[in-house]
């Protein structure tokens, strides 16, 4: 099992759902977070006062699929979340040791 | 001497502001000028023909000259048409103030947002009391003996003789009862400090700034009400004209906020600290109300409801709107985008610039007053990031405080006999009377709010709230409160039985919980 983290723009949520749906992939976690990659925030005024704003509100989808989906699900999701512009976001892999559904106890492939 | 530093900036930033001010304060001890003309009255007549300047005022309606003949048995007769329209105003002018506190809260940090409205809210209960005990009485009473010019008598302390029946001020038969006129006054006396308030947000002890206000109302508010609108006031007898407040409201309460801030210290922001305004849309309603308000602001104080209250309102509005829409095209260009709180700004500050002119001016001066007045507070906001000199948080200075003095000159340039008879001829005698009431705010301002800070700070220990405090928030450490609950706002809610209220314990609280 692989975990996928992808960081992306919270109004490409949508897209990025619809795309997920279409491998069966209905379980994940999304979490409302800031970051800073290339794009180096904004500026913002306030009464001509300049405030920069260095950390951006992004999303961070959490799923956990089979290794065999994996490339085709990563690709559904870039495709899905790329504007082309700068900050559209990243995407993280890392192996899953387990899971455990806590209703019934499954464990593994079973469990997502 | 820690306060040397401070004052020393205050002096020099002073100086650079105000080197408009040749004259200043001095002008005053010249010779009164002729046909002193009252200011925010209304212009009914003089059934009596009297021209003494002088007289004063018998409190069942009738008038006394200086020497306490009787002129006028008759008490004017009351207008229903002109009492609604005040009482409608004086209540307009006291919802200026809870728009204030939105106005100021939306621009302050979540965590202070209560503190913020309570130092508008808490202005509206003390100055009330305090004015109705001692406060009108002070403004608006004749004085007696040397301080005349400068501070009214003991006449109508606790309202004693403010009853239902009209009135004579300052020369013109009022048609509205005495009571009303003392409540349309108050509201003024209400919003006037909670306007200083916008400087020292996030970092001054509740305690202290309520007893702060309360006694600012009455050292320099009051002696400066009664110097322009009182009977026998030194700058109303030198011809200053001020319809509804420029000098006595928006200037006082500027230059006392840019002296405070200066005595009270900057906030201890640490460098990556986010101090951006927590909820413009807030401050976009307050301005709304404000801008409501101010209707009854400007048009109330034509004492009627006549054509000078709707020239009143129409300059007015023009003036707000023309400024809201130049200090946006300022921002556009400078910023290179059109900002809400930019136009929130602007409003405000046309409303501060035409509020001495608006019984006074054409829509024509409705216009150029509104556009010069985001130029002026705009610059001075500028220079305020740039010297980095004072921290006067929501620059109640740059909008109140210069945009008062810019309505006031303004005023001096643009007054209308064809507006309103009561403007001079002479125009050089007018624009020293200005100068004059413009020298007089500011030194009553300044002075007043030093020896009130300086005596503050000696009984409270320090006006300012401590580091810890300041960091958790004023909501928290000065009212055991929050205004948002975010989640659970990091805090354990517990509910005691179904009872009792819930009981809140918070890491940031000061009283520790027990878990």
């Amino acid at each position: 099992m692989v975990r996928i983290e992808a960081v992306i723009r919270p109004q490409r949520l949508d897209e990025v759902k619809a795309a997920l749906d279409d491998f069966g992939v209905t379980g994940m976690t999304v979490t409302e977070v800031r970051g800073a990659g290339k794009q180096k925030g904004y500026t913002q005024h306030y009464r001509g006062a300049e405030y920069t704003v260095n950390l951006i509100q992004k999303l961070k989808l959490e799923i956990v699929v089979a290794e065999a989906d994996v490339d085709r699900i990563v690709e559904a999701i870039a495709t899905a979340a790329r504007t082309g512009e700068i900050g559209d976001g990243k995407i993280f892999l890392s192996p899953v040791l387990d899971a455990i559904r806590i209703r019934t106890g499954e464990r593994g492939g079973e469990a997502v | 001497m820690r306060l040397i530093p401070p004052i020393k900036r205050l002096a020099v930033l002073l100086g650079a502001c105000l080197a408009l001010l040749p004259l200043g304060a001095v002008v005053h001890a010249q010779e009164a000028t002729p046909a002193p003309a009252p200011a925010a009255a209304t212009v009914t007549g003089d059934p009596n023909g009297i021209t003494n300047p002088d007289f004063i005022t018998k409190y069942d309606g009738s008038m006394k000259d200086d020497k306490g003949k009787v002129l006028n048995e008759k008490a004017p007769d009351l207008s229903a048409g002109d009492t609604a329209w005040v009482l409608g105003a004086s209540a307009l002018v006291l919802f200026m103030t809870p728009g204030l506190a939105l106005f100021y809260a939306g621009m302050a940090r979540a965590k202070n947002v209560l503190n913020v409205l309570m130092q508008s809210f808490i202005a509206m209960a003390i100055v009330t009391v305090v004015w109705v005990v001692v406060g009108y009485s002070l403004a608006f009473a004749p004085g007696s003996g040397a301080t005349a010019g400068f501070l009214g008598g003991p006449d109508f302390v606790m309202l004693k003789g403010v009853g239902q029946t009209t009135f004579t001020w300052n020369g013109t038969a009022m048609t509205i009862p005495h009571q009303v006129f003392m409540a349309f006054q108050m509201m003024f006396a209400v919003i006037t400090p909670a306007l200083i308030s916008g400087a020292i947000v996030e970092r001054m002890k509740f305690s202290a700034y309520c007893v702060f206000i309360a006694v600012w109302s009455l050292l320099v508010y009051a002696p400066m009400a009664h110097m322009v609108w009182g009977a026998g006031g030194m700058l109303f007898k030198m011809g200053a004209l001020d319809f509804a407040g420029g000098t006595v409201i928006h200037m006082t309460s500027g230059f006392s906020a840019l002296v405070l801030v200066f005595l009270l210290g900057k906030r201890r922001l640490s460098s990556h600290e986010d101090t951006r305004p927590h909820n413009l849309p807030m401050t976009l309603i307050g301005t709304g109300i404000l801008w409501f308000g101010w209707f009854g602001f400007n048009a109330g104080s034509a004492g009627a409801a006549n054509g000078l209250a709707g020239s009143a309102f129409m300059v007015t509005h023009i003036a707000a709107a023309t400024a809201g829409l130049v200090w946006v095209l300022l921002e556009w260009v400078h910023v290179k985008q059109p900002t809400a709180l930019g136009f929130a700004s602007g409003a405000v500050a046309g409303l501060v610039a035409i509020t001495p002119a608006s019984g006074f001016v054409s829509p024509t001066s409705a216009l150029i007053i509104g556009a010069v007045v985001p130029f002026i507070s705009y610059g001075m906001i500028q220079l305020k990031n740039k010297l980095k000199a004072y921290d006067d948080t929501l620059d109640v200075f740059a909008v109140h405080g210069m945009g008062g003095v810019w309505g006031a000159v303004a005023t001096g340039i643009f007054a209308d006999k064809a507006v309103n008879s009561l403007v001079p001829d002479d125009r050089g005698a007018l624009m020293k009377a200005q100068f004059a009431s413009i020298g007089m705010a500011i030194l009553l301002g300044v002075v007043g709010t030093v020896v009130i800070t300086l005596i503050l700070k000696a009984i409270f220990k320090g006006i300012a709230v401590s580091a810890n405090e300041e960091e958790a928030g004023l909501d928290l450490t000065q009212h055991g409160e929050t205004g948002y609950v975010h989640g659970n706002g990091g805090a354990e809610v517990t509910f005691s039985g179904g009872h009792g209220a819930p009981t809140m314990a918070s890491s940031l609280h000061p009283a520790e919980s027990t878990h």
